[in-house]
């Protein structure tokens, strides 16, 4: 790895080294290379283009069933009459989620990831392409429920967003602690179920807070679009940070 | 199983970066910290690598640095050997400082023979 940027690229002429003098014929060449070099390279380039056209773009991670979806439906029917919006949806398999987001009256590709537990940063490049996208708009990225794998592949967004549910239980921060340290927000979906089940609402908060103190964490229902006040008052703010970033490095050029 | 995703990657790179070379050894680098399981990838190694004519019946090696944090806590810097360690005080409020590295160190190649083989 380069030293001074941390790229992964290889070195043009790798170094090579002789290894062990029993095995006159065996050299040793040094690599250096990030295993994740390539997803990070398409996850730039995707970065790239999507802040020079100002679309403020979101990953949103969660397990399987905890409203990912439905979270999205209620924020597109509030976003749509204003906004451009668009979404790319996950899935190990099928339309479901796409056609859901379409009825919506929303532009989205579905992405099938076949035996993959995740998206990567080049099938997200290939979605970008298949989407009419226009400037100064939202990208939505609906990742495959899964707490694990998708932590570990940036697809080039500008934000995370983790969705836990009550039902999964108020430890799951410190068991999936690399998804939750990524989240830049985590929205507690299916609070209605409080009375029902056992969650403490404060030791979650309090679980999220050791892994990731900067994630604000909103509660609410998506099925009955509680708590989506909060959430588009933080999705707009988002906006409004990267526009002032933008206007700040342009002053700078 | 992102583990399968990573060694085909490693495989790739190592094999494009061995130009037809014969690959008995690939050096691996996963840290503590990385969220990648070492045994799983050992495991999809074996399968993965059979794919690939230059890394036939190549050896894996693999390094596990051990992970550095400090406690929010008690300030402290200590070793994690794990991402679901808590600092030695108790306190789970951790700044991971090192230990997430992924990184293919390095390969070993013979232009024995058996290389020649491949290229053909």
């Amino acid at each position: 790895m380069c030293g001074i940027c941390g790229c992964s690229s290889l070195s043009p002429e790798p170094r090579r080294e002789p290894l062990d003098l029993s095995k006159p014929d065996t050299t040793l060449v040094r690599l250096e290379a990030r295993v994740l070099g390539k997803n990070e390279r398409f996850a730039m380039e995707n970065k790239k283009r999507l802040q020079a056209e100002r679309i403020l773009t979101l990953n949103l991670l969660s397990s399987p069933g905890a409203g990912k979806t439905t979270l999205l439906e209620r924020t597109l029917e509030a976003l749509l009459p204003t906004r451009a919006v668009f979404v790319i949806e996950g899935d190990q398999q099928g339309e479901l989620d796409a056609e859901r987001v379409r009825r919506v009256g929303c532009p989205v590709v579905q992405i099938n990831t076949g035996s993959g537990c995740h998206l990567d940063a080049q099938q997200v490049s290939h979605g970008l392409d298949a989407l009419p996208l226009v400037p100064d708009s939202l990208l939505f990225i609906e990742n495959v429920g899964n707490l694990v794998c998708p932590a570990l592949f940036d697809l080039g967004e500008a934000r995370r967003v983790v969705v836990a549910s009550t039902p999964e239980g108020d430890d799951k921060p410190r068991k999936y602690p690399h998804i939750f340290r990524g989240a830049d927000v985590v929205l507690l979906n299916k609070c209605d179920l409080l009375p029902y089940i056992r969650f403490d609402v404060e030791r979650f908060r309090s679980m999220v807070r050791e892994q990731n103190p900067r994630a604000e964490v909103i509660e609410c229902v998506a099925t009955q679009a509680s708590g989506i006040a909060a959430w588009l008052a933080w999705l707009s703010q988002q906006g409004a940070d990267l526009g002032r970033q933008e206007t700040r490095s342009s002053s700078h050029t | 199983m992102h583990e399968l995703t990573l060694t085909s990657e490693v495989c790739k790179v190592v094999a494009e970066a061995s130009k037809g070379q014969r690959v008995t050894a690939v050096h691996l680098e996963i840290g503590k910290l990385s969220g990648v399981y070492a045994e799983a990838i050992r495991f999809c190694f074996e399968l993965v690598s059979a794919e690939f004519p230059e890394l036939a019946g190549a050896a894996l090696h693999i390094t596990e640095p051990e992970g550095r944090a400090r406690c929010r806590r008690c300030e402290q810097s200590f070793t994690l050997h794990s991402a679901l360690e808590a600092c030695p005080c108790g306190s789970f409020e951790l700044d991971w400082i090192s230990g997430r590295g992924l990184i293919i160190q390095a390969m070993e190649v013979t232009s024995c023979a058996e290389s020649a083989a491949v290229r053909a």
